[in-house]
């Protein structure tokens, strides 16, 4: 494996991992259920999106190709985030969770 | 018998067929039997959720549109991060959005795509298929965050599907 590529992978997972890291401050640190639901989300879209490329860059210098899978473990998880973030917060608006009182604005119900 | 032999959505069939080749380790017999059986069980069991075939007009837009999404990922990804570790508290604020978009699925992927860009979560869609609830990270201005989703997303997805 050449230097370079060493490096960009070293680099990716580097940045996957700070990106990870923050997203689980950003759920310990935020002040209400609302605001914890961006954490989580963001970190699987950067955090995994960096690591998923190191991937990439480690299995295409092997030589066996560029890894489809990889790209498909993206896709399902930017198709699967949104969603279960969606329904978190479907069940937060049903239960009344409280929110922090500098939000502005207002669920509603229906 | 022979009416349950049918494909009510084939480009998701075909899309379920070639992505069951990619996740099996190599194209071989049984894998090809398999994603066949694949791409004409999953679409029969779940056309109850979709009954109207989606009308992708402009398909070809949709590789810009993908760049655009994740660039704005990785731009807005920073400034969560940012903001998560500045001592700062953030603002954060429930916007109502009126949709333009009608077709059921450009909603859920504009709804899909305000979840994966950083700061925004959409948190619901009214009954009546015209209001979206977005919970908004950090946000100064209401109208500001409307007129981004409305420029940046709402309006391409209104091309490629209307």
């Amino acid at each position: 494996m050449s230097t370079f590529a060493e490096y960009a992978i070293s680099a990716m997972l580097i940045i996957g991992g700070v990106f990870t890291l923050i997203g689980a401050i950003g759920l310990a640190r935020l002040p209400d259920f609302y605001t914890r639901l961006h954490g989580p989300t963001k970190a699987t879209t950067v955090g995994v999106g960096a690591i998923v490329i190191s991937s990439v860059i480690y299995f295409s210098t092997l030589g066996r190709g560029i890894g489809i899978e990889e790209i498909l473990i993206t896709a399902f998880l930017f198709m699967t985030a949104p969603i279960s973030a969606n329904f978190l917060a479907k069940a937060a608006m049903h239960l009344e969770v409280r929110t922090s009182e500098k939000t502005r604005g207002q669920t509603w119900d229906q | 018998m022979l009416d349950r032999l049918r494909f009510p959505h084939p480009w998701l069939s075909l899309t379920l067929f070639v992505m069951w080749q990619f996740l099996s380790d190599g194209i071989s017999g049984g894998s090809i039997v398999l994603g066949l059986i694949l791409a004409w069980i999953i679409p029969l069991m779940t056309q109850g959720f979709w009954p109207d075939p989606p009308t992708l007009l402009k398909a070809w837009k949709t590789p810009a549109y993908l760049l655009r999404v994740l660039w704005d990922i990785v731009v807005a990804s920073v400034d969560v991060a940012r903001l998560i570790l500045s001592p700062r508290e953030p603002r954060p604020m429930f916007i109502c959005y009126t949709l333009e978009l009608k077709d059921p699925l450009a909603i859920s992927i504009l709804a899909s795509t305000i979840s994966l860009t950083p700061g925004t979560v959409s948190a619901d869609v009214s009954d009546d298929n015209t209001l979206l609830l977005i919970h908004a990270l950090d946000a100064e201005d209401e109208q500001e965050v409307i007129d981004t989703i409305r420029n940046r997303y709402e309006k391409p997805l209104l091309e490629m599907f209307q």
